[in-house]
């Protein structure tokens, strides 16, 4: 069937086509939609685990087990995941393996753009990258015989490009592959030193078959287009350089980029005059080249920084660009906010209003560091906001009262816990902030441990996060709803005035769930507004200033009333009043 | 020969939809198409723009400054930004609605508000209606979308039905109705 599919449901059918039966991640754009369109087949098992490393042991279990599996990431996720990864390659696999990670060049929604074809390398397994959907059905499903045949996990490396871009697969059938039998084998899967030092000459021997298995590899591909130029080039970065040149350069298209051919690169380098390499972030298959005495074009004209187009190979080439048109006047920057009715924004409303340090993290919430309420200090990664809190206070422990940590509910679940552990464990007086609004919010509402649904909505296990910070040592733990700023006020002031660790639970779902009902919308009545703009301290999208009056937008209120306990003057009003 | 359709507006505006809808039409005739989305931190209120590309065969999933035959832009701010993206001799299709972006409601900012005349100034060929009016006149005014798409469709030699037929197939069955109606409305304008 011919369909247009974006790259992870392309990713998705690859899996369950090659016989998939078991997938656990954690959600991460741009690669979340893998798991939750193999949560639509009822004959795998899907999860959401709550976290990367969770997800990649998972999949390792069952492959033990004796059946195909698979996890999906983003990259940073694979920094998680890093430790199974690593011996993972020393123990191969019984039923195969796929670690499918999404890199995210230009950050669409990312901290970093790290590459994550640097992890292949290091990991010494052997890594496919697509370049469209077509390619991602054809490379996940071929993923699984390569994992089996080489006794190896493979990462799927996806970029945001081809991991949100549609384009036409034509689907197959789904091979019914029967289960491996589980045999127990020490040798292989205990990873203590005596068996380690064996399995690490099986990985450097499955490493010369490997690369002798790239240079005949069919996703490996020479495009023959004349000898006066001569491009090396994967993923996205291909559809770009077909886009200017068409049929009129050469291209050696590389869907393996770990381990790279020799022989064909060099095969290749020879037949043309001029030698180039086009590939986003860093010069993997460059270094490569020039390992391979090749001196080819490279980063001097393609930047390590951010995405690529066809404007970007045109440019480097030296074709005329195209003509635009652009304004004179200054178009004012619209950048992701906080939505209107977010329970996040009375929270930081109030640490903004105290001038409270905030030690951040990794979701929507993150956020709240835009103006006008620029109320977060620092974000690093997934759960850096418990551990950084207590390192905060060890090198200035007066800083006790006017510094928390924030955290979501979903994040606290994947790294936030042991940050919370070490808290109670090494003692700092630390105010740690869980912002529970009931769902994995930013990458588009995924179910976790919190919430009491797994992926497919049906009522799953539910950690009562009061009861587990408790357990941890913490014994003021309390709840607020982020929409009372009266009750939000009391309870950081007292929780950091407080001479122990506390949890402050601010609690309230997200506004865009489908079950939350959402009240009819607030308006100004202009007389009795003063223009004072408190309430657009907020920073509310519904709520701005017009003809010298607030004014709210009543397509965009949700009638949240955070603005309403706001204004000192009684001027926003709900319907009727 | 690839044309090039640039969906660009707001965050939760519901380009994916407009995007899925003419990506499913356009398949439907026989064309190569690529569709590039935006997911992730970008939807929270912020510029999205989404990518349309049909002909023989499309390489490129994306669209580079002076490429795009038509921008459909849900937002009238969104359309000056994306202005740079529009080929020589393309065309804007605009929605009026005008959605101050955060550095106008802290005042940091003005909202231009006449944009629009400054683009038709330059020989841009603008088609702007009040598309926020005729969704919330069928029903709801997030099918701003829909009728945005329908006057898009109107300048294509495909048949009404089979855009009807592409929203009942895509959108949920109780929007359904709702939308055929913004879809008529977009086209009868």
């Amino acid at each position: 069937m011919k369909k247009l599919m974006i790259g992870n449901e392309a990713v998705s059918r690859g899996l369950y086509e090659g016989g998939i039966k078991v997938v656990s991640s954690y959600p991460g754009t741009p690669s979340t939609e893998i798991t939750e369109f193999l949560a639509k087949y009822d004959d795998i098992k899907s999860e959401w685990a709550p976290n990367e490393k969770v997800g990649a042991e998972v999949a390792f279990g069952a492959s033990l087990a004796g059946v195909r599996s698979a996890c999906a990431m983003k990259h940073v996720g694979l920094n998680v995941a890093a430790d199974p990864l690593f011996t993972l390659s020393y123990t191969g696999v019984n039923g195969g393996l796929v670690i499918c990670v999404a890199d995210d060049p230009a950050m669409h929604s990312s901290q970093n753009e790290q590459d994550s074809r640097h992890y292949a390398i290091a990991a010494k397994v052997p890594m496919l990258e697509p370049s469209d959907s077509e390619e991602a059905y054809e490379f996940s499903k071929a993923a699984f015989d390569i994992s089996e045949k080489f006794d190896t996990p493979v990462i799927l490396r996806m970029c945001t490009r081809v991991a949100h871009s549609q384009s036409i697969v034509e689907t197959g059938e789904r091979v019914e592959i029967p289960d491996k039998p589980y045999v127990k084998n020490g040798a292989k899967f205990i990873m203590v030193p005596a068996n380690a030092i064996k399995r690490h000459v099986v990985v450097e021997e499955r490493t010369a078959k490997l690369k002798e298995y790239a240079e005949t590899c069919p996703f490996n591909r020479v495009e023959t287009g004349g000898t006066d130029i001569g491009i090396i080039t994967s993923g996205t970065s291909y559809q770009y350089v077909k886009e200017v040149f068409g049929d009129k350069v050469s291209v050696l298209k590389i869907g393996m980029p770990n381990p790279l051919p020799e022989k064909l690169i060099l095969d290749f380098a020879a037949k043309v005059k001029k030698l180039y390499v086009i590939e986003e972030l860093d010069p993997i298959i460059e270094t490569h080249c020039r390992n391979l005495g090749l001196k080819p074009i490279g980063k001097e004209l393609f930047s390590p920084l951010g995405e690529f187009s066809q404007e970007t190979i045109a440019k480097a080439f030296g074709k005329p660009l195209k003509e635009t048109v652009k304004t004179d006047t200054a178009v004012p920057v619209r950048p992701p906010m906080m939505c209107a009715g977010c329970p996040h924004r009375g929270l930081y409303y109030t640490l903004a209003k105290n001038k409270v340090t905030v030690i951040g993290d990794i979701g929507c919430y993150t956020l709240g560091a835009q103006p006008p309420l620029c109320a977060v200090d620092s974000t690093l990664c997934m759960g850096a906001s418990v551990s950084g809190l207590h390192g905060f206070l060890k090198a200035n422990d007066k800083a006790a009262n006017k510094t928390v940590a924030v955290i979501g509910d979903s994040t606290f679940m994947h790294s936030g816990i042991t940050g919370l552990v070490n808290i109670a464990y090494n003692c700092t007086n630390a105010t740690v902030i869980i912002l529970d609004n009931s769902i994995t919010g930013m990458t588009g509402h995924q179910q976790n441990p919190t919430t009491g649904y797994n992926i497919k909505g049906d009522p799953a296990g539910k950690v009562d996060l009061e009861s587990l910070c408790r357990a941890i040592g913490i014994r003021r733990v309390r709840v607020v709803d982020p929409y009372d700023l009266k009750a939000c006020d009391t309870a950081v002031k007292e929780e950091l005035a407080a001479e122990e660790p506390s949890v402050i639970i601010s609690r309230r779902p997200c506004v865009l769930l489908k079950y939350v009902k959402t009240a009819p919308p607030l308006k100004v009545n202009k007389e009795k507004c003063r223009s004072c703009k408190k309430c657009m301290t907020l920073g509310c999208p519904a709520v701005s200033f017009k003809e010298g009056k607030a004014h709210i937008d009543a397509t965009l209120c949700v009638g949240c009333e955070v603005c309403k306990g706001l204004c000192p003057f009684g001027a926003i009003e709900k319907e009727g009043e | 020969m690839t044309k090039s359709v640039m969906i660009v507006g707001v965050g939760g505006q519901g380009s994916l939809l407009a995007s899925k809808l003419l990506g499913a039409v356009l398949l439907n005739e026989g064309y190569d198409v690529k569709v590039s989305e935006v997911h992730g931190m970008s939807q929270r209120g912020g510029s999205v723009e989404t990518y349309v590309r049909f002909g023989d065969k499309v390489y490129s999933p994306i669209i580079s400054k002076g490429e795009a035959d038509y921008i459909l832009s849900f937002e009238k701010l969104e359309a000056a930004r994306f202005s740079e993206y529009l080929k020589k001799g393309g065309e804007i299709i605009v929605n009026t609605q005008e959605i101050d972006p955060m550095p106008v409601i802290t005042g940091a900012a003005i909202y231009p508000g006449n944009i629009l005349d400054e683009l038709i100034g330059k020989g841009v060929k603008v088609d702007a209606i009040d598309a926020l009016e005729l969704a919330e006149k069928a029903g709801s005014a997030k099918a701003v979308n829909i009728v945005l798409l329908a006057r898009f469709a109107k300048k294509f030699d495909i048949p009404y039905e089979k855009w009807i037929a592409a929203i009942e197939k895509a959108v949920a069955p109780k929007f359904v109705e709702m939308n055929k109606k913004a879809f008529k409305m977009g086209y009868e304008l």
